[in-house]
């Protein structure tokens, strides 16, 4: 049996992560997924969320908005709307985002699309949750 | 004759109209190179979506066996009475015949259908100033302002295509097409697989019927004088005239999803119609807009490098005419002087 997991993340516009890594976890629409080497064949979406890989003792943390994981025993390949690495989220822009869609909320105009709206909002919560994490480590090390 | 002194004017200003179309034509090629490398970059993606939705559809089909209804609303089929048209042209001129190709196509596309009501929205600068020349501007929603109106344009998008800017607009149009405000999308645009592998299409984006296949409702091929020039426009510039080869890496994303085993699925077929749809959607409308930059970048590359073309033969001529000019200046003097000397 493999004893490492070969991740692949690809967008639309490239290849972000390509390694071999020991432990991935997903954001299954499910629930959250901690995969280990040797794990089932599995398809499954991903929801917004925080997807994050281990090798030896460091952790890489992403943010990623939707997408599509294909688990296989030695692999982990996941296709996704939009993933951003930790350390590249845009903090200043995620918090406008974040405070342009609570304004939306609180004013709840009739022609408000609730689930859109929704939507930005995780979605900028979610993208300061792993930017922070990114800054933890940062001071970590 | 004009004198000697005024074309060598002319020929110094013809040489530099030459040195700004050439500089033109060799930033369109490396602009064309960029646009090709995006392009391939998506195709990966476009690989494995495609493979997941042909694995979905493989477990179920289309229409839920129980009720008969589509599984999403986005496959329901409707008489066409409504039709959205996404029209991608670009934002700048100077591009040969590019933008009004496209234009041409929209065109054959209205009279096609024009017993419909067509709500267009467009791409790119040109297309917008084109269609509302012709056409009202509307507002989706409200009280038609004729059969055929604009009702959005998107400029400068192009510049620097963004999925994500592209997703918003998708989700718009399916939000569309799930309210039954309209009954089918097409887009069109100019194919662009490679610089000689080229046609102008109208690709039906909805409702989805075809999995990982480019629906093509009309097309036009390219002349081949204009492939030609294409080629050698290309070939001067030093741009690959081939498709890309797929990389490792992408022979790898053709297999996604399509291992030999028995997949656990996580989530119902309705559940992955409803994520992966719309995805579909925006990914199409993405790859076209990508695809008819590259277009564009070539046809300007080409109109650069026959304005280039056009400028040395104008320079030829005019050196000639110079040459005669100036032959002419002399002759008249050696007669001059020669007749003086026999009169003295």
């Amino acid at each position: 049996m493999a004893d490492t997991l070969h991740l692949q993340i690809v967008t639309p516009d490239r290849l972000l992560v390509r390694e071999d890594c020991d432990q991935v976890q997903i954001p299954g629409k499910n629930g959250e997924l901690g995969i280990l080497p040797g794990h089932a064949p599995l398809i499954t979406e991903l929801q917004i969320g925080e997807i994050s890989y281990r090798v030896g003792t460091t952790t890489q943390y992403l943010a990623v908005a939707w997408g599509f994981a294909e688990v296989l025993p030695d692999k982990v390949t996941i296709l996704a709307d939009a993933a951003e690495r930790a350390e590249n989220i845009d903090v200043k822009r995620a918090q406008e985002a974040k405070a342009r869609a609570e304004e939306a909320l609180r004013q709840a105009a009739a022609d408000l699309d609730y689930d859109a709206t929704l939507y930005a909002l995780r979605r900028a919560e979610v993208r300061l949750a792993v930017a922070a994490r990114a800054g933890q480590t940062a001071a970590a090390h | 004759m004009a004198n000697v002194r005024d074309i060598r004017r002319r020929i110094r200003s013809v040489k530099n109209t030459r040195q700004i179309t050439k500089a033109m034509k060799m930033v369109s090629a490396a602009k064309l190179r960029r646009a090709q490398e995006r392009a391939l970059a998506s195709r990966a993606y476009a690989h494995m979506l495609a493979n997941v939705l042909a694995s979905t559809v493989g477990r179920a089909e289309l229409v839920n066996p129980a009720t008969g209804e589509p599984w999403n609303p986005l496959l329901a089929i409707r008489p066409e009475k409504n039709v959205l048209l996404v029209l991608v042209t670009g934002d700048r001129g100077l591009a040969g015949a590019f933008n009004s190709n496209v234009l041409k196509a929209a065109l054959g596309f209205l009279d096609h259908f024009k017993d419909k009501n067509i709500d267009i929205v467009a791409v790119g600068r040109k297309g917008r100033d084109f269609l509302r020349r012709r056409y009202p501007v509307g507002k989706a929603g409200e009280e038609r302002k004729g059969q055929v109106q604009v009702i959005g344009e998107h400029l400068n998008l192009l510049a620097k295509v963004d999925y994500e800017a592209v997703s918003e607009i998708a989700d718009h149009i399916a939000k569309a097409y799930r309210d039954e405000r309209i009954d089918s999308v097409y887009l069109i645009f100019n194919e662009f697989k490679s610089v000689i592998s080229q046609r102008l299409i109208a690709q039906r984006i909805l409702p989805v019927q075809e999995l990982g296949r480019r629906e093509v409702a009309l097309t036009e091929e390219f002349e081949l004088g204009d492939r030609q020039r294409m080629a050698e426009a290309a070939r001067t510039a030093g741009v690959s005239l081939k498709e890309p080869e797929p990389t490792e890496f992408e022979k790898e994303a053709t297999k996604f999803a399509t291992a030999p085993v028995d997949y656990i699925y996580e989530q119902s077929p309705e559940e992955l119609f409803a994520g992966l749809l719309p995805r579909y959607v925006a990914f199409e409308i993405f790859e076209g807009m990508l695809e008819s930059v590259a277009a564009e970048h070539a046809a300007r590359m080409t109109a650069m490098d026959s304005a280039s073309n056009n400028a040395n033969d104008v320079i030829d001529s005019l050196t000639l005419t110079m040459n005669r000019a100036r032959q002419a200046a002399i002759t008249k003097e050696i007669i001059e002087i020669v007749s003086g000397a026999a009169a003295l």
